[in-house]
């Protein structure tokens, strides 16, 4: 079992959430794990993109080689994009369809699905819409966390165990508004999935 | 330049991340996934230190800042509040090292220049307590205005250089570090780099061990650096050379990986993660030489040449050893960053080793014709917009219009809506760049330097500028903290900048404080204007806090004011 992970978004999006879930959920499996961040200035509403390698062997690399990605988990369309070269030609795109645009020249929706759609049954979420109806747009990245796991290679119990353990200091509340976003997200994947 | 490469701090940890644990064992293998800064951190607590020293600078903030946070469950206590900067931080380790006890000092690459008289210095007197110094360099500079190279630093200052390539291997360093320190008696550097530094992976600890108890011998003959003691002693540290070499020799970081074929792999830090991954992935089975622990150990170096025809120097960083061993073997054998095989900027990664193997990468997916780069941007609502939007009102009505400044979140200035700033260099050099160019005759001469920056090296700078009668107006962006690397207690802000002002002798007169919100833009740009049309030193601080140091504050009402 290798699996490469590319999370993109941009900062202050928080995605590095998403990275420290599924981080302790590999660990708790005695997988391997690497995970390389951005601690940027691109952390200010910048691109960020965080490399999450998680095996059953020895990781050399912090870094995922380009055409080695087996899933682009992003919470923003177009940042999806981005990383495309980091893809295996059959990987996964999991992402947000909610831009976020504070640039010039941010390109059209329309666009950016006919981009996404080139690539292998992209699974394209609703993120803010779902989060809301798990009870918070605070729990937008859990939902794609969600929408996700199916590609991840560690089971939903794993992962809803260390959503669980991470806001274990937030009270019984966040932890259960988390993991109905987490199953939200799930659902709507495996849905998009029979759909095609 | 790139403007990701003018800044020079960062490590900002994001919203719903920052509340969250972030470190956590796994039950059954005590194994703690920890950034590399953090292994570091860890490495040296356990190693016994009394103190970390550090001036906040990406990618090296994270080491200290996890001793902050960590050091309460220490039996013993460990002092790790940050210094005004990195010359003062390296001095004070010197002095605790003087003392008997340990101390690590922690700074990002370039800081390393502001500490360089003390660190050069600190070779000739060598230490007491184990002294360690981790500088954390930035190919590609992520982060930073240059992507110099420390182990130049190291060579040059002729102390032992530790490289590992792994999150355990920095926690285990750390512990080797400090030991190779005390046995020497010479500070030891640990390098990393933003890749490692900024990486998380399982890593399994040692008992920790006690700090050493205080001892401090009168020892004149070297630690006074007068020319008599001070020849001795560079003699010594020239003579203790091959000791260090013999050290380098025997070390666990300088190891063969066993292989077949011509073409072996000289492979330095880091580039050893990526050798061993193309290796990997392509069933390749070329033989390594591993290399962490410096001077070169000249035996090992000797014996793989001996054994391969063709070696692949890869080096992240400068082709600093490279260079070296092109002139002790020849070009012909070398393959490398000086020869194109390798790219002569910029970190290395497994794709770039791929090709250097003459191996062919994966077709890819190329990056599709919309897309459109996202620069980061002040946030939403900074005071520094609205100070940004007053001082572009004012100098639009001169005809020279620079504004020198500095690093820090403001630097962002720099981009587009307000392309208010024109220089970002190094720390402190706003007010100094300003100062000359005043010096030479630009009306008017502005400088714009956040509150931690200038109580970095700024201060110094505007006592030039008062002595010399400078007409230049220093603007500082107080923002209560330093912001762009996640928030650090910076040394002075407040009413303390307005006393460390008037201390260095700024006329009362022209010594204002405005508050940088939409609703005094016109107070604001008044004060600038007649400040600025002033033909003498004037300083203005714009006071506001930093909205994340607010959000932060509120999410954790304990966070210190
Ligand atoms: S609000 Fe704080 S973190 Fe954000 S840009 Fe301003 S100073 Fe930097």
């Amino acid at each position: 079992m290798h699996i490469n992970i590319i999370l993109a978004g941009v900062g202050g999006q928080g995605i590095l959430t998403i990275a420290a879930v599924i981080d302790h959920a590999a660990l708790q499996s005695g997988l391997t794990v690497r995970q390389a961040e951005v601690h940027g200035m691109s952390q200010r509403g910048g691109a960020v993109q965080s490399h999450l390698r998680i095996s059953d062997k020895e990781i050399f690399s912090d870094l995922i080689a380009e055409g080695t990605a087996n899933l682009i988990l992003s919470v923003e369309p177009l940042e999806a994009l981005r990383y495309l070269p980091f893809l295996v030609p059959d990987g996964r795109i999991v992402t947000a369809t909610d831009s976020f645009i504070n640039m010039e020249g941010y390109p059209s929706m329309k666009q950016i699905l006919e981009e996404l759609h080139h690539t292998n049954h992209p699974v394209l979420v609703n993120a803010a819409k779902l989060s809301r109806e798990a009870g918070s747009i605070r729990t937008s990245n859990m939902v794609m966390l969600g929408a996700a796991a199916p590609f991840i290679g560690i089971t939903s119990e794993v992962l809803e165990a260390s959503i669980t353990k991470l806001f274990q200091a937030k009270g019984a509340d966040i932890i259960a508004m988390n993991i109905r976003a987490f199953r939200t997200g799930q659902a709507f994947s495996q849905l998009q999935a029979t759909a095609k | 330049m790139t403007v990701r490469a003018q800044t020079y701090f960062i490590g900002f940890k994001e919203n719903n991340f920052s509340s969250l644990e972030t470190t956590y064992f796994n039950e059954l293998t005590m194994k703690q996934l920890l950034l590399g800064a953090e292994a570091i951190a860890l490495g040296a607590l356990d190693a016994g230190i009394s103190g970390v020293y550090a001036y906040p600078g990406t990618p090296s903030t994270e080491i200290t800042e996890y001793i902050q946070k960590n050091r309460g469950e220490r039996e013993q206590p460990v002092r790790s509040d940050w210094s005004a900067n990195e010359k003062t931080a390296y001095e004070a380790a010197l002095g605790m090292s003087y003392a008997g006890k340990r101390s690590l000092v922690c700074m990002k690459h370039v800081g390393l220049n502001v500490a360089a008289d003390a660190f050069i210095n600190s070779a000739i007197t060598g230490v007491n307590g184990g002294l360690v110094v981790a500088v954390a360099d930035d190919p590609s500079m992520h982060s930073s205005q240059n992507e110099q190279d420390s182990r130049v630093y190291g060579k040059f200052a002729m102390v032992p250089v530790l490289e590992p390539a792994s999150q355990q291997e920095l926690y285990d360093t750390a512990r080797y570090a400090f030991d190779l320190s005390e046995t020497l008696k010479l500070p030891v550097l640990l390098r990393v780099t933003t890749r490692l530094a900024h990486s998380r992976a399982g890593v399994e600890g040692t008992a920790s061990r006690l700090q050493n108890p205080l001892n401090a011998p009168y020892a004149q003959d070297r630690f006074v650096l007068m020319p008599h003691n001070a020849r001795r002693q560079y003699n010594n540290l020239v003579g203790m050379q091959g000791q260090l070499e013999e050290h380098a020799e025997s070390s666990w970081l300088n190891r063969l990986i066993p292989g077949t074929g011509s073409t072996g792999v000289l492979a330095f830090g880091i580039a050893f993660n990526y050798v061993m991954e193309v290796r990997q992935t392509y069933g390749l089975d070329c033989p390594i030489l591993k290399i962490g622990h410096y001077p070169l150990p000249r035996k090992k170096i000797e014996a793989f040449f001996n054994f391969c025809d063709t070696i692949l120097v890869a080096e992240e960083g400068y082709p600093v050893y490279e260079e070296l061993l092109r002139g002790y073997f020849g070009n012909n054998r070398i393959k490398g960053r000086l020869d194109g095989t390798l790219p002569r900027a910029g970190e290395l990664n497994a794709d770039s080793l791929t090709l250097a193997l003459g191996l062919a990468k994966p077709e890819v997916i190329p990056v599709p014709a919309i897309m459109v780069n996202r620069p980061p941007e002040l946030c939403k609502g900074c005071g520094h917009r609205d100070l940004y939007e007053a001082l572009n009102t004012v100098m639009s009505s001169h005809e020279q219009h620079h504004v020198f400044s500095d690093i820090g979140c403001y630097t962002l200035g720099a981009l587009a809506p307000y392309n208010a700033i024109h220089t970002c260099v190094d720390m402190g050099a706003s007010i100094t760049m300003a100062k000359g160019a005043a010096d030479a005759g630009l009306r008017p001469a502005v400088a714009v330097i956040g509150d931690s920056t200038f109580t970095h090296s700024g201060m110094t700078g505007l006592l030039d500028a008062i002595n010399d009668r400078s007409p230049l107006t220093v603007i500082i962006a107080d923002n209560d903290t330093t912001a762009m690397t996640g928030g650090q207690d910076s040394s002075a802000n407040g009413s303390r900048l307005l006393k460390i002002c008037l201390g260095l002798g700024v006329d009362e007169a022209h010594l204002k404080t405005i508050i940088p919100l939409k609703s005094h833009l016109a107070e604001n740009i008044a004060v600038l204007r007649k400040e600025i049309a002033w033909d003498g030193v004037s300083v203005v601080i714009a006071q506001r806090e930093c909205l994340e140091t607010t959000a932060r504050k509120k999410r954790n009402p304990a966070v210190k004011a």
